[in-house]
């Protein structure tokens, strides 16, 4: 075979292709919230191009015979769907283990019936704090906590596995402790004490949402305290703000390895953030069957195994323990898709990004942009 | 909420909304659980196939040691081990 300038070395084609474990859809991009550390795209997805229901199942059909195992109906709002249940339900046939990631605020006790009726095992209630002032300075919606709450004791009412997924940020970290006393008064078996993740609008909203290190270290601290005393009880999983690690996080386990993100419309993406890799071209469910996207679709191969590895990461001992971080962190910091991922402390990037986030910590200027939708995408 | 943890007679069955499933395009079995997943090895798909809720552990254990054609003394607190951590990581209840 002729080598074409340009093109991924020949090694490339011998990536052993594993079936994907999860898949995630972003059922629509309607919300009410307008949280200002959102991960969907800037560029939100207007109604009209959403998927019909009979695609979705389709869909979900599909990805139960390629091999996912769990599936994940998120959003924006996946409960802002009528036929999230029908959904369930037919994810539940075709033997996918279900969860819901939610904002809870349009979960009443009727439609949490019906989701447990339909199968759902499990959801997630997303809290950007546990006072009302805190996660209305987040959401930009009055009220919003009073209804996760009851969002909560309804699917808990209902039958339906919790989690708390605690987003934090440096305005709500010093209520961690009462995070978790809130965990178990609604129920919760398990608690994300997830720092935002700088994608999307988060990444727009970084330097008003960013952690100090101080915050930090006191954070892992209580964590690891509660860990210790709630063992067997709730179970914690903690997610730091990866511009003060060490190594980069195993994005997602790997590109093109594990997980799969679907688009409101049906764009099938290796993460929810990869539209953001203009370098790529993404497949559509409408043009294209699931398995041939997984298996052979540009946007998963390209970063897929080690081929695409600059030399430091392809040599280095970690490489199939982190896969190379992420693609998208490399993009928006480093300015080349596949740099190394600059939170790596081997990245040339990697002291210049931590002072970033310290000066953009201690600068403390509150001012957002909350989530909205283009006039175009409407 | 009391702590979960494991002796002779708890009658440990998996945790609410833990489903131990036959994956039929890996051929394996695989246990799933709110947005977790665990990829057993053979001896803990026979462990977790025992745990019933009804089944106290001493039973479980002989009968794996019967199974495996080995002494209770060395099948025991590898299953006992086993549950312990999968009970404090919220698989397995007792």
């Amino acid at each position: 075979m002729n080598a074409v300038p340009g093109s991924p070395p020949v090694e490339a084609a011998a990536v052993a292709i594993e079936p994907p474990l999860a898949m995630l859809c972003e059922l629509t991009h309607r919300c009410p919230l307008r949280c200002s550390y959102c991960s969907n795209p800037v560029a939100l997805e207007g109604a009209s191009h959403e998927l019909s229901t009979a695609e979705w199942q389709d869909l979900l059909s599909q990805a139960a015979r390629l091999g996912v195992l769990q599936v994940h109906f998120s959003g924006g709002e996946p409960t802002a769907r009528r036929d999230l249940p029908v959904l369930v339900r037919h994810a539940v046939e075709q033997g996918l283990y279900t969860n819901l990631i939610t904002s809870g605020v349009l979960v009443d006790q009727a439609m949490a019936d019906r989701l447990a009726e339909a199968g759902l095992e499990h959801a997630q209630i997303g809290f950007p704090d546990i006072t009302e002032e805190g996660s209305t300075l987040i959401t930009a919606f009055k009220g919003g906590l009073a209804r996760k709450y009851a969002a909560a004791a309804a699917l808990k009412q209902a039958g339906v596995a919790l989690t708390m997924n605690a987003v934090i940020t440096r305005h709500n970290v010093e209520r961690l402790p009462q995070m978790f006393e809130v965990a178990q008064q609604i129920g919760a078996r398990r608690i994300e004490v997830a720092n935002v993740q700088y994608y999307g609008w988060g990444l727009l909203n970084r330097a008003a949402l960013m952690p100090s290190p101080q915050q930090l270290a006191w954070m892992t601290g209580v964590v690891t305290e509660a860990r210790a005393r709630l063992k067997g009880q709730l179970a914690i999983d903690y997610v730091i703000p990866d511009y003060y690690a060490k190594r980069p996080k195993a994005c997602l386990g790997g590109w093109g390895r594990q997980f799969l993100n679907v688009t409101p419309s049906g764009t099938i993406l290796p993460c929810h953030a990869a539209e953001t890799l203009k370098n790529l071209s993404f497949d559509s469910i409408r043009d294209r069957s699931l398995a041939d996207i997984w298996l052979h679709g540009s946007a998963f191969a390209a970063y897929r195994g080690d081929a695409w590895m600059p030399k430091g990461c392809r040599s280095c001992e970690h490489k199939e323990t982190d896969w190379g971080g992420c693609r998208c962190q490399a993009l928006a910091l480093a300015g080349k898709a596949d740099a190394m991922d600059p939170t790596c402390e081997q990245s040339p990037l990697h002291a210049s990004v931590r002072a970033m986030a310290e000066q953009e910590a201690a600068a403390n200027i509150n001012t957002m942009t909350y989530r909205t939708f283009t006039d175009t995408a409407r | 909420m009391a702590r979960s943890a494991v002796s002779d007679t708890s009658q440990p069955r998996l945790a609410d909304h833990v489903k131990l499933r036959f994956d039929a395009i890996r051929k394996r079995w695989v246990v799933m659980a709110p947005e977790r997943m665990l990829l057993p090895d053979e001896v803990a798909v026979d462990v977790l196939k025992c745990c019933d809720g009804a089944t106290p552990l001493a039973t479980i254990i002989d009968r794996l040691a019967t199974d495996y054609q080995a002494p209770v003394e060395v099948v025991g607190p590898d299953v006992v081990a086993l549950l312990q951590d999968l009970c404090e990581r919220g698989f397995v209840t007792t």
